[in-house]
């Protein structure tokens, strides 16, 4: 089964085009990694599948359907960075968020709704801290409340955008484990990544992004010389010599223009 | 003084969200921007009438928002230019609007919209079937703050998250303009009503100082918002004292207060924290 499709997807700011022409479809049941160079558009791919960023052409299926119907399937974990930890809220107010739903912010969470917060505290191993104030929290257990909140959604796909940024070693090997342990339950697990040395450990599944879709399948099949040097041209100086093999042979890295604009 | 507080806790408990979601200065813009709202209704209806003139200030309120976020996003022009065009740009036109309809012998004129008079609020009195049952000023305000307080009450759970994480909010399907206009739209409303009693200048002292405070000493948003309440009083109760005694304006003095208690709770807390690495340090 398919978990999430895109198709002619493109995204532009200002009419210069961050996403181009992208197309894919990622299966079920596994650990995905987004990965590509810096301003490639991972962030901004995340954005438009959660609805956040209007595309510009092309559109995005979740299980086969529109976002909007199946919302309470879909968990969200944005960038650590992107909320202000100063914010009077502590670890069990946070995760509670995870039960908010449209339709019942005006009521009171249940005891059930407690549990599964509770449980979501536990699985993150934050439990000892769950009355403390969010911004005396170090940087990974930050990332794990934001993790146990998409848990306490109780989502079948979860999107993550850079869970892995400024964590300490614990959290990562926590959030691994973790990962793992979704997996196995059949959830679907979508990371926005973008440091290649551990993208071969972490990931079973990979979408590799520049601008354009460069390449998409199983880990080892997109994990290329030829598909990262397409992906990140000069900035890896180990591929140099591949790169300019194939400025040789004139295989259009992009198309051309690209970069003078 | 029962003005002040009423207003000054409606002011307090919406400037707590300002604040967090660090839009303090769009307060101050809304507080100036509904004038033209409030004239509006003035000259349409001709009389002082409250709900009217509720309804245009909340309108300009709203319509100010979105103009500030379409300079934003159509011009790119930062927030702050944004604001500030928008602002006196509207306080300019409600300036002129009460100049050119009126011929200047009105009830509103610029130095109450600007400072307010709160002394005098208390000579507008209503008498039903004879007897005293409150002053204008008090019989309006009370029921917004009600409506304030059962916004607050009713609604923590979505300003709380909308405040904190937009994105997170939008992702969960739920209605983030809707929260923010709800809150701007009262924001409006509570700042028309504190025009007569604190004016345009002295409200965004009301939404900010009492917060700010409050939000210095906690880390729990309903204990915020309890703090700020009483910040409020002590600075509405205060303000008035001290101004009768002193013989100036109740106003000033209020936010004066206001201001004195946040670097007082400034400082306390530089202390307490200084004092706790002392205490830290002789223990090991």
């Amino acid at each position: 089964m398919i978990s999430l499709e895109a198709h002619n997807l493109t995204v532009a700011y200002d009419k210069v085009p961050v996403l181009w022409d992208i197309d894919f479809e990622l299966p079920t049941g596994k650990i995905i990694g987004i990965i590509g160079p810096n301003g490639s558009g991972k962030t901004t791919l995340l954005k438009t599948i959660m609805g956040l960023i209007k595309p510009a052409s092309g559109y995005v299926k979740v299980f086969e359907q529109d976002l909007d119907e199946v919302r309470q399937r879909v968990a969200y974990v944005p960038q650590r960075e992107s909320v202000d930890w100063d914010f009077p809220a502590s670890v069990q107010d946070v995760v509670e968020m995870g039960r908010y739903r449209k339709n019942s912010l005006f009521r009171r969470l249940t005891q059930t709704d407690k549990e599964i917060v509770a449980n979501a505290i536990e699985k993150v191993k934050l439990t000892a801290f769950k009355d403390r104030q969010i911004s005396q929290l170090s940087g990974g257990q930050q990332q794990r409340v934001f993790i146990a909140r998409a848990l306490a959604q109780g989502a079948d796909i979860f999107f993550m955008d850079e869970p892995f940024v400024g964590v300490d070693a614990t959290t990562e090997t926590a959030i691994l484990d973790l990962l793992t342990t979704m997996r196995d339950e059949g959830k679907t697990v979508v990371i926005v990544h973008h440091d290649l040395q551990t993208v071969s450990g972490y990931f079973d599944h990979l979408v590799l992004l520049n601008t354009r879709v460069i390449a998409c399948g199983p880990t080892a099949e997109v994990l290329t010389q030829e598909n990262l040097s397409n992906a990140y041209g000069g900035q890896l100086t180990l591929l140099s010599k591949i790169q300019s093999i194939i400025k040789e042979k004139e295989f259009p890295i992009r198309e051309k223009g690209f970069e003078k604009r | 003084m029962l003005t002040a507080v009423l207003i000054g806790t409606s002011c307090s408990l919406l400037g707590s969200f300002l604040i967090l979601r660090k839009s303090v200065m769009i307060g101050d813009a809304i507080s100036h921007s509904v004038l033209p709202g409030i004239v509006l209704a003035f000259i349409f209806t001709e009389e002082r009438a409250a709900l009217p003139i509720l309804i245009g200030a909340a309108v300009f309120g709203v319509l100010t928002t979105m103009f500030i976020q379409f300079l934003q996003r159509k011009s790119n022009v930062q927030e702050g230019a944004a604001i500030g065009i928008s602002f006196t740009f509207f306080f300019a036109l409600g300036v002129i609007m009460i100049a050119l309809s009126t011929g200047g012998n009105v009830d509103i004129d610029q130095d109450c919209v600007l400072f307010g008079e709160i002394a005098s609020t208390y000579l507008d009195k209503i008498f039903v079937n004879g007897y005293f049952v409150g002053t204008r000023s008090i019989l309006t305000i009370a029921p917004v703050l009600l409506i304030v307080i059962l916004f607050v009450v009713f609604g923590m759970k979505g300003l709380r998250l909308t405040s904190f994480n937009e994105d997170y909010a939008k992702a969960l399907g739920i209605n983030v303009n809707a929260w923010n206009y709800a809150l701007l739209m009262l924001v409006s409303i509570t700042a028309v009503l504190s025009f007569e009693a604190v004016g345009a200048v002295l409200v965004v002292g009301f939404l900010t100082i009492p917060p700010a405070s409050a939000y210095l000493i906690t880390n729990n948003l309903s204990k915020m918002l309890w703090l700020s309440v009483v910040f409020t009083l002590l600075s509405a109760v205060g303000g008035t004292l001290l101004a009768l005694t002193l013989d100036v304006t109740i106003s000033g003095m209020i936010v004066s207060v206001a201001g004195i208690l946040f670097l007082l709770t400034w400082s306390g807390k530089i202390i307490m924290t200084k004092s706790k690495k002392i205490e830290k340090l002789s223990e090991v």
